[in-house]
């Protein structure tokens, strides 16, 4: 393999990691939404790089659904509807930072060792793609346990499910069921959340004397 | 001849989703739950034809043997006398209220599209395949689970939504390490996600890669199966949903998940240089079924008391497949049988209960085989026969499976045995207060479909008793398949 193309392919595969991390430490809502973003466009030009080496064309369409799909439509519709919530002012108490990067770099740690052990005949790019995938996974998994926002808790599961793309395109010639798959569950899960949000706000239109209180901002 | 038995294949999964269609655009609701019970009914027809019919050569998507068959019968058969009482359940559920007519066709129609998954989960030869459609029968199950919109039902669809993606997210990278796996030996392409090509080459396979790759296909879909450390969602979900969705949830979709675990266990016990799958899942079942009869003391809620009875038997019946050999697995399979067949009769019964009562706290239903003996009785003999006591189904499958673990490693018998004593005694407690005594709350006579229940438990009686031989050969043939 050319060193180059193994260059490239390693360096958006990393920073799919590092931006991983980057949501770790997120406290805003916004924030959070729009890492995710640009996780979602480097999961596009990682996907569509490995279309480029591997000549697997069909992985083209994965790259467009990452970038149409996930950089743009869910984090739009997630905006509207941390708008319409009126939750977009509210500070996650995650567990604290420090903490949470370190067990984080313990999980990318785990990964690699674990992934470059068992695959030792596979093709080296097969390999670390999928040591980054699992960490990007894990970490999605951390994302997940740390924040009690629904919201970032779809965040952190949407970047986990990026990095199981990242491993399905580093599989080499897996097919394209795959992906389909991936993305149309992607497509569920976000109809899934809409239903679900859209009657949690619907709960908030109820009668409730508390809820009324608590948007004209007096707490009995 | 093979054209029709493909048809049966066919019809197992195009009639479910057809009916969903049909159902989808039904506005009234009493016909919906008729077409709902009819298309079940057609479901488990075809499904039984699978029997005489030649079967079709494993394609690359689908694939009928000796194993899927009893789950297939099973499931469809379960859905059809779970969709008799859940047209009774739904009609009271109108009049008072809990649910619209617009829910209840959204009800129906997701009912069948989960048989659907279900089913193609059963059939699929493709272990992608086989990964969408448990996504699919999962994904409906947490719309229906949510369906009364109440804070607590929100919450639990919420949990149950949250804990199974990730629990699917693990099983989708272990089935890409399958695939790693495989294509060195098959080669690229869809071949290398076939089941039936993979088995037969697993001996080459990099045994590394593929246990690691059991591993996160046993975490995830044993998220599923509701292995105990991985268990949170299912309590919630049974005791929140409408209750015919907790009897196919513990009757049918936990068997899905099992399955999936079964076909990968097969896979690696063909491969001699991996890890053993047994060690894991003897662990894991050890746990779910400790933890779980322990928690069975402090319930309050009829439903969720179940719920951790389901936990335990799951891992009575992992554990059985974990031991392996021709026994131990033999058990295993008699006694998911069983168990679905009692688990939801039971909920068939607390389904009423808790409509007759307008309550599902246990310190709330008392005497119920003197204000409904109908009812009361059904639930005393669902209890009896989960709790393990003969002449009951359950009582045979457990015996064996302790019986099995004498012979082969007695001091995992300790901890068996323990668990499920501990299990009988908290479930027989909560029985004398449920079931005796002075009755207390609503006493307004039932409008039940006795049917379904009392079925289920003659079945189970039946099972207890006598055993006919060319199902007991028929079990021990799939036995000695899955090794």
């Amino acid at each position: 393999m050319n060193g180059l193309t193994f260059d490239i392919a390693h360096l958006l595969a990393g920073s799919l990691v590092l931006i991983s991390f980057m949501m770790l430490y997120q406290d805003r809502l916004f924030a959070l939404i729009n890492v995710f973003a640009l996780h979602a466009v480097m999961l596009a030009l990682s996907v569509a790089w490995q279309a480029y080496i591997q000549d697997a064309h069909h992985l083209y369409i994965t790259a467009a659904i990452a970038l149409v799909f996930k950089a743009i439509v869910i984090p739009v519709g997630l905006h509207r509807i941390i708008q319409r919530l009126g939750i977009h002012r509210d500070i996650e108490t995650a567990v604290g930072i420090g903490p949470t990067m370190l067990a984080g770099i313990g999980l990318v740690t785990l990964s690699v060792v674990l992934m470059l052990r068992v695959t030792p005949e596979a093709d080296p790019l097969a390999r670390e793609d999928l040591a980054f995938a699992l960490s990007i996974i894990l970490l999605g998994l951390l994302v997940m346990v740390t924040r009690r926002n629904a919201v970032s808790q779809v965040v952190g599961f949407m970047s986990l499910e990026n990095g199981l793309v990242l491993a399905a395109t580093g599989a080499k010639g897996m097919p394209l069921v795959v992906e389909i798959s991936v993305a149309f569950s992607i497509l569920i899960a976000f109809i899934v959340i809409g239903v679900f949000l859209f009657r949690i706000r619907e709960r908030f239109d109820s009668v409730d004397i508390g809820a009324l209180d608590d948007y004209r901002g007096e707490r009995r | 001849m093979s054209g029709f038995s493909f048809d049966a294949v066919a019809a197992i999964l195009f009639i479910p989703a057809g009916a969903a269609a049909i159902l989808a655009a039904l506005p009234n609701y009493r016909m919906t739950a008729a077409v709902n019970v009819v298309a079940s009914l057609l479901t488990l027809l075809a499904a039984l034809s699978l029997f005489v019919t030649d079967r079709p050569a494993p394609g690359q998507y689908l694939l009928v043997d000796d194993l899927n068959i009893v789950f297939i019968v099973l499931n469809t058969f379960v859905g059809f006398t779970t969709s008799v009482f859940s047209a009774s359940y739904i009609a009271h559920e109108l009049e008072t209220g809990r649910l619209t007519a617009p829910n209840l066709r959204f009800y129906h129609a997701m009912y069948q599209i989960m048989m659907f998954g279900m089913n193609l989960a059963f059939v699929s030869n493709n272990i992608g395949l086989m990964w969408v459609a448990v996504e699919l029968a999962t994904l409906t199950t947490v719309l229906m689970v949510g369906i009364y919109r109440t804070h607590e039902a929100l919450e639990a669809a919420w949990k149950y939504f949250i804990l199974g993606s990730v629990g699917i997210a693990l099983a989708l990278f272990g089935t890409i390490l399958v695939y790693m796996a495989a294509q060195p030996v098959v080669g690229e392409g869809t071949n290398a996600m076939v089941w039936s090509v993979l088995i037969e080459k697993a001996a080459h396979f990099d045994p590394a890669l593929l246990s690691v790759a059991f591993i996160f296909l046993l975490l995830g879909y044993g998220t599923k199966v509701g292995l105990a450390p991985l268990h949170a969602w299912l309590p919630d979900a049974h005791a929140e949903g409408p209750t015919p969705i907790s009897a196919v949830l513990s009757g049918l979709l936990l068997n899905v998940a099992l399955y999936a675990v079964l076909r990968f266990k097969l896979l690696l016990a063909a491969s001699p240089q991996a890890i053993g799958p047994g060690p894991l899942m003897v662990t894991m079942g050890l746990t779910s079924l400790i933890f779980a009869a322990f928690m069975l003391y402090r319930r309050r809620d009829i439903k969720r008391l179940f719920a951790y009875s389901s936990i335990e038997h799951m891992g009575i019946i992992v554990f059985a497949f974990g031991m392996g050999g021709p026994l131990a697995n033999f058990a295993g399979l008699l006694h998911m049988v069983m168990h679905s067949l009692t688990k939801s009769a039971i909920f068939f019964a607390v389904g009423h209960i808790a409509q007759v009562k307008g309550t599902q706290k246990i310190s709330e239903i008392r005497g119920l085989t003197e204000s409904h003996p109908g009812l009361g009785w059904a639930l005393v003999i669902g209890v009896v026969a989960i709790a393990g006591l003969p002449p009951l189904g359950i009582f045979m499958s457990e015996f064996l499976v302790v019986s099995s673990t004498f012979a082969r490693h007695p001091w995992l018998a300790i901890p068996l045995v323990f668990g499920l004593l501990i299990a009988f005694g908290a479930l027989l407690l909560r029985l004398t207060g449920l079931a005796f005594g002075e009755p207390r709350g609503g006493t307004a006579p039932v409008e039940a479909s006795y049917v379904p229940m009392y079925s289920h438990l003659a079945l189970v009686f039946a099972a207890g008793i006598y055993l006919p031989a060319p199902l007991v050969a028929w079990f021990q043939h799939v036995a000695g398949i899955l090794g």
